[in-house]
């Protein structure tokens, strides 16, 4: 692949990018907390950050929280008609406020 | 008093029945929808809800809107741009009438939310239409302040710099004009990108570092911070402001992706 290529992807990522607050109607569907003020840790750098702050990219296949710090993928979310896919693996730690 | 905390949510958010009491123009592309939506629990300034359209053959397309209204205000308002090759907003601004039902969940979102309680000062940056959440807490701020006196409000002083391309986008133009003008404590500046009335002494470019330098309190203040507005606009002014020195866990952004913010 040409370099050109390569900043047309990141133009096309940039544009398509959103905050984690816009992830917070399907990552109900998941969790009763709401997940957007829970602090995830990224299992790729250890950056702590509260969900709503990570980027978000939303395509038809699903959902996609990145770390904005080193770009790895922490939450995955997708749903198809009868199932929820939750992928926390790029999480290392979820922590959530408990309802009263 | 409506909730100023987060409502406890039991279980999954439902997806609600809303009907339309009114729907207002507010510039060429936008419109406002007064929804009655029965069981609503309440929201905080700066929440959305997901509306979802069902085609007759199933089909379903499902886009977020920011709440326009206060949380102390009985109906719900969305203001939605129309967007030209739009699959769920020309529908809402076109079509839709008073008495039709709309499908839609909520309030969704305690990230990018803000009230009273929460303290000041409150630096608000809207770029088109990503001024609709930030009006919000505007409009509750007005509303938990409205009998307040001149220390409580001083407590929480408000700026707002709102980016638009010509005057006749500026929504809620007259709304703003009447909330800064009846309270020493809000500041309300917009800068226009494309076009100016003549006479017109405001800014005329796109937010830049200088310009939040003008309009926002030095970093010492802290802030609070909201930026609302498309991704290029959020990511610079969130850029700039923490090149200002301003602490970037107290900026947070809201960016309106090229659906207006779908997921």
């Amino acid at each position: 692949m040409d370099g050109g290529s390569a900043t047309r992807r990141q133009a096309v990522d940039e544009a398509m990018r959103l905050d984690g607050n816009a992830a917070a109607g399907i990552l109900s569907e998941v969790f009763v907390p709401d997940l957007t003020t829970a602090r995830a840790a990224c299992a790729s750098c250890g950056a702590i950050r509260e969900v709503g702050a990570l980027f978000v990219y939303a395509h038809g296949m699903g959902t996609v929280l990145r770390c904005p710090s080193c770009g790895a993928a922490v939450l995955r979310v997708a749903r198809t008609r009868t199932r929820l896919w939750f992928d926390a693996t790029g999480a290392r730690l979820l922590v959530m406020t408990a309802a009263e | 008093m409506s909730t100023v905390s987060a409502p406890a949510r039991p279980r999954a958010i439902a997806w609600r029945l809303a009907s339309v009491a009114e729907v207002r123009a507010e510039t060429v592309t936008t419109r406002t929808l007064v929804l009655d939506v029965p069981g609503w629990p309440g929201h905080r300034a700066g929440q959305h809800v997901d509306v979802r359209l069902t085609a007759e053959d199933g089909y379903q397309a499902q886009r977020s809107y920011s709440i326009a209204s206060a949380p102390e205000t009985p109906r719900l308002a969305l203001t939605v741009e129309r967007l030209e090759d739009g699959e769920v907003s020309p529908y809402l601004t076109d079509v839709l009438r008073p008495g039709d039902r709309l499908e839609l969940r909520g309030p969704i979102g305690g990230y990018f939310v803000w009230d009273v309680t929460l303290g000041g000062p409150l630096l608000l940056v809207a770029g088109g239409s990503g001024i609709v959440p930030l009006m919000a807490m505007l409009r509750h701020r007005a509303a938990v302040l409205q009998h307040a006196d001149a220390r409580a409000r001083h407590e929480v002083p408000a700026r707002l710099l709102y980016s638009a391309r010509r005057w006749d986008d500026v929504i809620y133009r007259e709304e703003l004009a009447r909330l800064a003008e009846g309270d020493e404590t809000l500041e309300v500046a917009l800068t226009l990108t494309r076009e100016a009335p003549r006479g017109w002494t405001g800014f005329r470019r796109r937010i830049d570092k200088m310009m939040l330098a003008e309009v926002a309190w030095p970093p010492a203040e802290r802030p609070r911070a909201f930026v609302c507005g498309p991704t290029p606009l959020v990511e610079a002014v969130a850029a700039a402001l923490v090149e200002l020195g301003h602490d970037p866990a107290r900026v947070k952004t809201e960016r309106f992706g090229p659906t207006g913010g779908s997921a």
